[in-house]
């Protein structure tokens, strides 16, 4: 005999067991609709591969897992893809959630599928993605992805494989009647995750309370390396980290999950859905699950198919809606109250409990606490539940941070024994679920404060950039100027021609002091041309709409050709006035006047051409062009100019040659066409 | 050596205290200089509170400099977006009266992130300059866009938009992935368990 340990806390509900073992285990068969919500594990949803209006056959892959964490669904019946939609699902909140919804055919009609008897050839690899395909997660009720956990990390030792046959929540007796049918099976699969994990103890633990289940277990395992482990029954030993303490002694870490104590736990349905997986080729499409409670006429465990609606199953059992106050899925202890009868069975309901109010009452209002302990004497994680409580109330986040309350299992032997009828777990539920909140949120801050900073820094350098550009420029400027002072002495032909110029202009500015006034003029009445003309396109564009701007348009428009006008007037007066004025004034105003004339009237005669008449000048044009680039590049080498300059030039030139080939080609196809 | 000091006990006196202070003197001085904080590091953990939103609300531009304000004795309750809570926080952390938010500042709303409704967005780059957090994508002539995980709803990107194609949204929809568990209610307020509990109006 294995000698068992036993944990802190506990307590002893009563069992209730007894009402649902009587029959064996029935086939629910299959209902007209089946809907399959696309997260009915842990991890993100998965993602679906058919449409409305597909045929699909029993067991095919209807949806693919998302990522690691996550699980493939799978047609638990043939028939036709329905819909894909949000449906009402198995969720306190009682919120929708994507569902794939399949009418069956009723032919039950299996795609090809083949297992491997001899799996022992399979390395671990090759299992574990077995395990995977079928969408297998746990089935004990959180529905974890069995292949994600049993994906040990690397290098860390795992020496006992235990499998969870206990289930003591009061009511629910899907595991023992699997226990007791089907118990070959149960010890094939964990001959399976045995191979897989190769640890050196692997033991099945069952309550004491489940002797026929005990005995099949014990004949199915006889000859193998698995070891049937017996122990006292108490809420809640089928926590994991409960069994884990009452097998092997050991406590799994605050925070820490069972590898690091080297234990992986396992339930005993999962032992079966690996067993269906590797041996049979099966995926995860069915389970077994227990309708009871005393508003069933008859309490029995079903094999269903996943998606089954649990009114249709109910209805199987002989449901007596009117005896019944509300629906529970799970147990009395950990399960919720479901809120409507029509959400489908998936991977984790393992009970559906339909109590009398005489049987599971309405909870009395709570009262004050009266600071008693018995929470404490109950908790099986040794927490202080009464302390937490208080700190909840006052949302005090980080005390119950510090008193552990995220190794509270949920498992409501603490509420289970106040004699104040406190809903002490719905408090922790609430606070975990604030905490996290709080902590996504802090993250988030921590991230924009980052992200502040960043900028702020880009921007800072940015402008710091600019400003030592700007000193750079500064600097090198005075040096000129402090050059030029040294250098004033000596005869700089440069600096010199450079004065020479300036005196020039100076003296031609002086002759033409007011010049500046002919440019304003002239800039005036450009922008107001512009003006002008951005002013009636918008006018053409309202009148087009038919806005009712058109009228404030139109004055705008008028009230900028008034000024147009006057622009233009003022320029002319100004030319008349000094066309008298000293020639040399107005020469080149005159020669800058001529040269655009030319350009237009040559622009205007182009316009009047023929396509290849066009092409030949503008050729012609750029051979001219290529000529006189060429001799300066000719001059500039001669004279020795400086490298920059001759770079440049050759540049132009060949540009310039580009240009003509270009224009070549056009002068070709236009004379071509 | 002891002759002396027997002979000169108060002169031995004050030379022992002199030398003891000068050692410990320069021990100290040198571990302030050693081990000089860079900073304030009050304004390090009241920058950590605020929420980092950046909005300005608070009259500075960005969390940081109001830390630094607060550290300097500016009032806490300037911060909408922190809310209570936030307050709350700040007071505990400086030992202050918790005050109530400053209604000047604006109001404590939802969670918000900006959306751009792309169609109207004429690529004017405004918005991009306006955010603090650079979680505005887009170039000019570019239609932009909001990058809803950076986004800190801090509604700066809003008035720059010369077409207002910006609207704030609620961050986060009600809905399955957002639900949790709420607080029970107060124990025993709902129910009178004792005639006599009932309120005395109603019990004469």
């Amino acid at each position: 005999m294995r000698k068992v340990f036993d944990f802190h806390g506990g307590i002893h509900p009563p069992e209730n067991k007894y009402q649902s073992v009587r029959t064996p285990i029935a086939d629910a068969g299959i209902p007209p609709q089946l809907i399959i919500p696309l997260s009915q594990h842990i991890g993100a949803p998965a993602v679906p591969v058919v449409a409305a209006g597909d045929t699909v056959l029993k067991g095919q892959l209807i949806a693919e897992p998302k990522g690691f964490v996550s699980v493939p669904l799978h047609a638990p019946t043939s028939g036709t893809i329905v819909a894909i939609e949000e449906r009402q699902i198995a969720h306190p909140s009682g919120y929708q959630a994507p569902c794939i919804v399949i009418a069956s055919d009723f032919n039950d009609e299996w795609i090809p599928h083949s297992g491997t008897r001899d799996y022992r050839n399979l390395d671990k690899a090759q299992l574990i993605e077995r395990i995977r395909a079928a969408g297998i997660a746990g089935m004990g009720g959180a529905g974890f992805p069995t292949a994600a956990k049993l994906s040990v990390r690397e290098g860390v030792k795992i020496d006992t494989l235990v499998i969870n046959g206990t289930e003591c929540e009061p009511y629910i007796t899907a595991d023992d009647i699997l226990m007791r049918e089907r118990a070959t099976q149960i010890v094939a699969g964990t001959l399976i995750l045995q191979q897989l994990i190769e640890p050196s103890a692997t033991l099945i633990g069952v309550e004491d309370n489940k002797p026929e289940g005990l005995a099949a277990l014990r004949s199915a395992a006889e000859g193998t390396a698995v070891e049937i482990v017996e122990f006292p029954t108490k809420y809640p030993s089928g926590g994991e980290k409960q069994l884990i303490e009452i097998l092997t002694g050991k406590q799994v870490p605050s925070g820490g999950l069972p590898a690091d104590v080297g234990v992986i736990c396992q339930n005993v349905a999962t032992a079966v859905a690996v067993y269906d997986a590797v041996v049979l080729g099966r995926p995860l499409i069915s389970r077994i699950t227990t309708v009871t409670g005393e508003a069933v006429a008859q309490p029995q465990n079903f094999e269903v198919l996943l998606g089954t609606p649990m009114s249709y199953l109910l209805a199987l059992a002989g449901y007596q809606p009117q005896k019944n106050r509300r629906l529970i899925m799970g147990g009395p202890m950990m399960g919720f109250t479901l809120p409507s009868p029509d959400v489908p069975i998936v991977k984790t309901t393992n009970c559906l409990l339909a109590p009398t109010e005489i049987e599971l009452p309405t909870p009395t209002p709570a009262q004050a606490c009266i600071r008693c302990g018995m929470c404490a004497q109950a908790c099986p994680a040794s927490l202080l539940p009464q302390q937490m409580f208080w700190f909840a109330q006052g949302k005090e986040f980080e005390k119950l941070e510090n008193h552990n309350l995220f190794d509270c299992i949920e498992c409501g032997a603490c509420s289970w024994v106040c004699p104040s009828n406190i809903p002490l777990v719905q408090y922790y539920r609430a606070s975990k679920a604030e905490i996290l909140q709080l902590r996504r949120d802090n993250e988030k801050s921590e991230q924009a404060r980052i992200r502040f900073e960043a900028r702020q820094e880009r921007l800072a350098a940015a402008d710091a950039e600019k400003e030592a550009k700007r000193a750079a420029r500064k600097k090198a400027a005075e040096e000129r100027a402090l050059q030029a002072a040294a250098d004033g002495g000596e005869e700089d032909p440069i600096q010199a021609a450079i004065e020479r110029a300036k005196a020039k202009k100076a003296a031609q500015v002086a002759g033409a002091a007011d010049e500046n006034e002919l440019e304003k003029l002239e800039k005036a009445v450009v922008t107001t041309r512009k003006r002008l003309e951005t002013a009636s396109g918008k006018l053409e564009q309202a009148k087009t709409e038919g806005s009712d701007l058109v009228a404030a348009l139109q004055t705008g428009v008028d009230k900028t050709r008034a000024k147009l006008n006057a622009a233009e007037n003022a320029l002319h007066d100004y030319q008349l006035a000094n066309s008298d004025a000293p020639m040399e004034n107005a020469a080149p105003t005159d020669a800058a006047q001529a040269a655009i004339e030319r350009a237009m009237a040559a622009r205007s005669a182009e316009a009047a051409l023929s396509p290849s008449e066009k092409a030949r000048a503008q050729l012609e044009k750029l051979q001219v062009r290529l000529e006189k680039s060429r001799a300066k590049l000719a001059e500039s080498r001669d004279s020795g100019a400086e490298e920059k300059i001759i770079e440049a030039l050759e540049s132009t030139v060949e540009r310039l040659s580009e240009k003509i080939a270009a224009a070549e080609q056009e002068l070709q196809a236009t004379e071509g066409a | 050596m002891t002759e002396f000091i027997t002979q000169y006990p108060l002169v031995t006196a004050l030379l022992a205290l002199v030398s003891l202070g000068a050692v410990f003197g320069a021990i100290l001085g040198f571990a302030s200089e050693r081990f000089r904080t860079e900073g304030n590091p009050i304004v390090e953990q009241i920058n950590e509170i605020l929420p980092q939103t950046q909005c300005g609300q608070c009259g500075h531009p960005g969390c940081r400099p109001y830390a630094e304000a607060i550290a300097n004795g500016e009032a806490i309750n300037k911060c909408p977006p922190g809310g209570e809570a936030g307050i709350q926080a700040l007071a505990d952390l400086l030992d202050l009266e918790v005050i109530p938010l400053d209604e000047e500042h604006g109001e404590q709303s939802v969670k918000k992130v900006a959306f751009i409704r792309e169609a109207e967005c004429i690529g004017c780059t405004k918005c991009l300059q306006a955010c603090p957090v650079d979680a505005i994508l887009g170039a000019a002539k570019q239609k932009h866009t909001v990058i809803d995980s950076e986004c800190t709803g801090c509604d700066l990107c809003e008035e720059p938009c010369p077409v207002d194609c910006i609207d704030m949204i609620p961050a986060e929809q009600e809905g399955l992935q957002t639900w949790h568990w709420q607080l029970p209610n107060p124990v025993s307020l709902e129910v009178d368990i004792i005639a006599t509990d009932a309120p005395r109006e109603e019990a004469a």
